[in-house]
C-alpha cells in the first residue's frame, strides 16, 4: 500500500482512503449548491407557471419535442457510459474507461448540436424574447415571452453544464490515456462522473416541465 | 542575498521554522496553498476593503452634519450609501472572520495538516479578489444607486449605474465564499485529529459548520438572482419586471432567501470567537457546551425560514407576514441561549479584562442591544411604524458593526501571538477597546431615536429638528475612526517591536496552542491526540479551595 501510493496522497492526508473519502464528500457538497443554484431558476418557473398556465401551455407546445426526446435519450445514455467509466477505472481497465469516456463525450456533442438547431428554429419563428418577439397564438403575449425567457435562461444554463462536463471529461480521459488513474487511485474520475449525473438529472426535471406541459390531450 | 546571510545565519538557525519564515518573496505568497498564508492574504484584502467601506461611511456621516443636502446630491449620496452597503456587506463582513481567522485557525484547532483542498482555498482568495476589483471598477467608474439590496424593477430597468458590473463582482465573490464553505464542512468532517470527537471540538469550529452551510445553501440562490437580473437587464427577458409581467416582489424573495441568512454567515463565526474568549479570560470551562454548539445549528436551520420578515411592507401575504412574525421570533431563542450561556461561564470566574475580553465583553452588551430592537423590527405592527427608518440602520449597525466587528477584533487579538509570533500592546489594545465602544454608542444610539422619531433613512437632507441626534452620530462616528485607526498602528508597530510571543501566551486550551508561535508549516510537529474534553479549565472553587 505504502510507496506507490504516497505519490498521489496530497500532503494534508494521512492515507489515499481518507483522501478519497474527502474527494467525494466535497464532491456532493458541491452538488448540493449546484441544486441550490438551479432551485433558484426552478422556483421563478413554478411562480411564474402558477401565474400563466394558458400562456405556458401556449408556449410550450411551440417546443420542438421531437429533437428534445432524442436529446434525452442521448443525455440518459451519456450517463450510462459515464457510469460504465467509472466501474472500467475500478476493475483496472484503462482503456475501456478511455473509450467509455469519449463515448459520453460523443452523446453530450450530440445533445448540444441538437440544441443548437432548436435555438436556430426559435430564432426562424421570432420566438426569442426581445423586440424581434411576434406571437399570434393563443394567451398574452407578454406572458408566453415570458415562457420563452425561462425556457432559453434554463437551457441555456443547463447546456453551459453541459459543455463545462465535455471539457472537464475531456481532460480526465486525457489524464486516464497518460496512466494518472488506477483502481486505487480514481477519485477524479468518480466526481466527474457525480457531476455529469447532475448534469443528467436537471435535463430530466426540464424536459417535462419545459416541453411536456400539454401533451397530455 | 549572499552577502548577508552569511551574517544572519547564527540567529537564523535558532529560529524554528515556521510558516512565515520558511518562504520569502512575493510569489511564496501569491502561490501558497497554506491555510494560514492564506489566512493572512485575506486578512490584508478585508482591511483593505473595511477601509474603502468606511471611507464612504465618512462621506456619509459628514452629509448629515446639517439638515440640507450640501455636500453631496441626492443623486451622489445615493451611490455613496449603497457603495458602503455593498462594500461592507459583500467585501468585508461576509469574510471577516471566516476567510481570515477560520481558515487561519480551523485546521490547527482540528489537528489537521491543512484544509481539505488546499488549492480550492487560494482559489476562493483569487474569485474574491477578482471580484471585488470588478466591484471597485464599478465604484469608480460612476457606481450604483439602486441601495444594496438591488430592488427590481429600478435595479433591472430604470438604475442608471453600473448596476450589471457590479453584480459580476458581487457574483463572482460569492463563488469564494462557496469554496470557503465547502472547504470547511469537509474539513471538519474528514481531517479530525484522533480523538477529536464532535463534542471535543472547540465551539468556534461549530460555529464556521453553521456558517458553512448556510454559505453553501444560500449563496448559490443569490447567484442566481444576481444573474437574472442581469439577464434582465442585458437581454431584456424580463422575469423581474412587472411591465413584462414579471413579479419584483419574487425578487425580493429570492434575494433575502439568501441574504437574511447571510447575516447570520455575518454573526455565526464572531460568536465562536466569543465563546473561545469567555471561556479563555474567565478561566473556566463553558456553561452549558451542547446548548451552545447546537444553538449554531439552530441558528443555520432557523434562519432559513425568516427572510420574509424584510418584506412586511412590500405586498406579500398577511398570513405569510404572521408565519415570518413568528418564526422570526423563534430564531431569537438560540441566539438568547447563547448571551445567557456566556454569561453563566463569566460567573464566578477568574476574569482577567484583557483587550480580547473587553470587545468579547463590548459584544455581549452590543449584540444584545442589537437583537432585542430586531425584536421590535420582527413584530409586524412595530414594523410598519420603524420600516425604512434609522432603527432598522442603527439594529444592523449594533448586530453587525457591535457584534461582527467587536468580535473580529475580539479575535484579531486573541490570536494576534499565535499569527505573527508578537506580544502587541495591552496598554494600546486596551485604550483602543474602550474607545472603539464608546464611540459605537455615541454614532449608533441617537440613531436609534431618530429613527423610532420617524426619520427615514437614505436621504441626504432632513428637518431640522433630527440635527442634535444626527451631529452627535457623526461625533461618535469620529471617536469610532480613532478607536478603529488605533490597533493598526500598534499592531504593525508590534510586527517589529513587539515581544516575543510564548506558544501560549493566555494559558488556553485548544490545539492551536499546543503548537509554537508562529506555527510550522503543516501546523504540528507531530499529529496530536485529544483525550480531553474541550475547555478543560480547573473548577475555579476547586482552585479557591485549594489555595485557602
Amino acid at each position: 500500500m505504502s510507496v506507490a501510493h504516497n505519490s498521489v496522497v496530497a500532503h494534508q492526508f494521512d492515507d489515499v482512503e481518507q483522501q478519497h473519502q474527502t474527494y467525494s464528500f466535497g464532491m456532493w457538497i458541491f452538488l448540493v449548491t449546484e441544486i441550490m443554484f438551479f432551485g433558484g431558476l426552478f422556483a421563478a418557473y413554478t411562480v411564474y407557471r402558477w401565474s400563466f398556465p394558458e400562456a405556458f401551455a401556449a408556449g410550450s407546445e411551440h417546443l420542438d419535442i421531437v429533437l428534445a426526446t432524442i436529446n434525452t435519450a442521448a443525455l440518459l445514455t451519456s450517463s450510462f457510459t459515464m457510469a460504465l467509466a467509472v466501474r472500467a477505472i475500478q476493475l483496472g481497465k484503462r482503456k475501456q474507461m478511455v473509450g467509455f469516456l469519449l463515448t459520453t463525450i460523443g452523446f453530450a456533442i450530440v445533445f448540444l448540436v441538437l440544441k443548437g438547431i432548436e435555438y436556430s428554429q426559435k430564432f426562424q419563428a421570432h420566438l426569442v424574447p426581445g423586440q424581434d418577439f411576434v406571437w399570434t397564438g393563443a394567451g398574452n403575449p407578454r406572458h408566453v415571452e415570458m415562457f420563452f425567457g425561462l425556457y432559453f435562461t434554463m437551457t441555456a444554463l443547463h447546456g453551459l453544464h453541459v459543455l463545462i462536463g465535455i471539457l472537464v471529461i475531456s481532460i480526465i480521459a486525457f489524464l486516464g490515456w497518460k496512466k494518472k488513474f488506477s483502481p486505487d487511485y480514481y477519485a477524479p474520475v468518480e466526481m466527474t462522473g457525480l457531476y455529469w449525473h447532475l448534469v443528467d438529472i436537471i435535463w430530466v426535471f426540464l424536459f417535462p416541465l419545459l416541453y411536456l406541459i400539454n401533451r397530455h390531450g | 542575498m549572499l552577502g548577508t546571510s552569511s551574517l544572519d545565519l547564527p540567529q537564523r538557525l535558532k529560529e524554528k521554522e515556521n510558516y512565515l519564515n520558511v518562504a520569502y518573496g512575493l510569489k511564496s505568497w501569491l502561490l501558497t496553498t497554506d491555510h494560514k498564508r492564506i489566512g493572512i492574504l485575506y486578512l490584508i484584502s478585508i482591511s483593505f476593503f473595511f477601509t474603502v467601506g468606511g471611507f464612504y461611511a465618512s462621506l456619509i456621516r459628514l452629509e448629515m452634519l446639517t439638515p440640507a443636502g450640501d455636500l453631496m446630491t441626492s443623486e451622489v449620496y445615493n451611490r455613496v450609501f449603497t457603495m458602503h452597503g455593498i462594500t461592507m456587506i459583500f467585501f468585508f463582513l461576509i469574510p471577516s472572520l471566516p476567510a481570515t481567522l477560520g481558515n487561519f485557525l480551523l485546521p490547527m484547532m482540528l489537528g489537521a495538516r491543512d484544509l481539505a483542498f488546499p488549492r480550492l482555498n487560494l482559489a476562493s482568495w483569487y474569485v474574491y479578489i477578482v471580484g471585488a476589483l470588478i466591484a471597485l471598477g464599478a465604484a469608480m467608474a460612476g457606481g450604483v444607486d439602486t441601495g444594496w439590496t438591488f430592488y427590481a424593477p429600478y435595479s433591472t430597468s430604470y438604475a442608471n449605474g453600473f448596476v450589471a458590473l457590479m453584480g459580476i463582482g458581487i457574483f463572482l465573490s460569492g463563488f469564494s465564499s462557496i469554496f470557503t464553505g465547502l472547504n470547511f464542512i469537509a474539513t471538519i468532517h474528514k481531517m479530525r485529529a484522533p480523538g477529536l470527537t464532535w463534542f471535543r471540538l472547540p465551539l468556534f469550529v461549530w460555529a464556521h459548520y453553521a456558517t458553512s452551510i448556510i454559505m453553501i445553501l444560500g449563496t448559490p440562490v443569490v447567484a442566481i438572482t444576481i444573474l437574472l437580473v442581469a439577464v434582465e437587464r442585458i437581454f431584456g427577458i424580463g422575469i423581474f419586471d412587472p411591465e413584462l409581467g414579471g413579479d419584483p416582489v419574487l425578487f425580493q424573495h429570492l434575494f433575502w432567501f439568501y441574504s437574511h441568512p447571510a447575516v447570520y454567515i455575518m454573526i455565526l463565526p464572531g460568536m465562536g470567537v466569543i465563546s473561545e474568549v469567555i471561556t479563555t479570560f474567565s478561566r473556566k470551562r463553558i456553561f452549558g457546551y451542547h446548548f451552545v454548539a447546537f444553538s449554531s445549528l439552530a441558528i443555520a436551520v432557523v434562519g432559513f425560514l425568516v427572510w420574509g420578515h424584510h418584506m412586511f411592507v412590500s405586498g406579500q401575504s398577511p398570513y405569510a407576514g404572521i408565519i415570518f412574525s413568528f418564526l422570526t421570533y423563534l430564531v431569537a431563542i438560540p441566539s438568547a441561549i447563547k448571551v445567557f450561556n456566556w454569561t453563566a461561564t463569566i460567573y464566578k470566574g477568574n476574569i482577567t479584562f484583557s483587550t480580547p475580553m473587553i470587545y468579547a465583553l463590548a459584544f455581549i452588551g452590543l449584540f444584545l442591544v442589537g437583537g432585542l430592537t430586531g425584536l421590535f423590527l420582527g413584530a409586524i405592527a412595530t414594523d410598519v411604524h420603524l420600516t425604512d427608518t434609522y432603527f432598522v440602520v442603527s439594529h444592523f449597525h449594533y448586530v453587525m458593526v457591535g457584534g461582527m466587528v467587536m468580535a473580529f477584533l475580539a479575535g484579531l487579538h486573541h490570536w494576534w501571538p499565535k499569527i505573527t509570533g508578537r506580544m502587541y500592546s495591552e496598554k494600546w489594545g486596551v485604550a483602543a477597546a474602550l474607545i472603539t465602544f464608546f464611540g459605537f454608542n455615541f454614532t449608533f444610539f441617537p440613531q436609534f431615536i431618530v429613527g423610532f422619531l420617524g426619520m427615514p433613512r437614505r436621504y441626504h437632507a432632513y428637518p431640522d429638528e433630527f440635527q442634535f441626534w444626527q451631529v452627535s452620530s457623526t461625533l461618535g462616528a469620529t471617536l469610532l475612526l480613532v478607536g478603529f485607526l488605533m490597533p493598526f498602528f500598534y499592531l504593525m508597530w508590534s510586527l517589529w517591536k513587539g515581544e516575543k510571543a510564548p506558544d501560549n501566551p493566555w494559558n488556553a486550551t485548544g490545539l492551536e496552542w499546543k503548537t509554537s508561535s508562529p506555527p510550522p508549516v503543516f501546523n504540528f510537529d507531530e499529529t496530536p491526540v485529544v483525550t480531553e474534553p474541550p475547555y478543560n479549565y480547573p473548577d475555579p472553587e476547586v482552585t479557591a479551595a485549594e489555595s485557602a
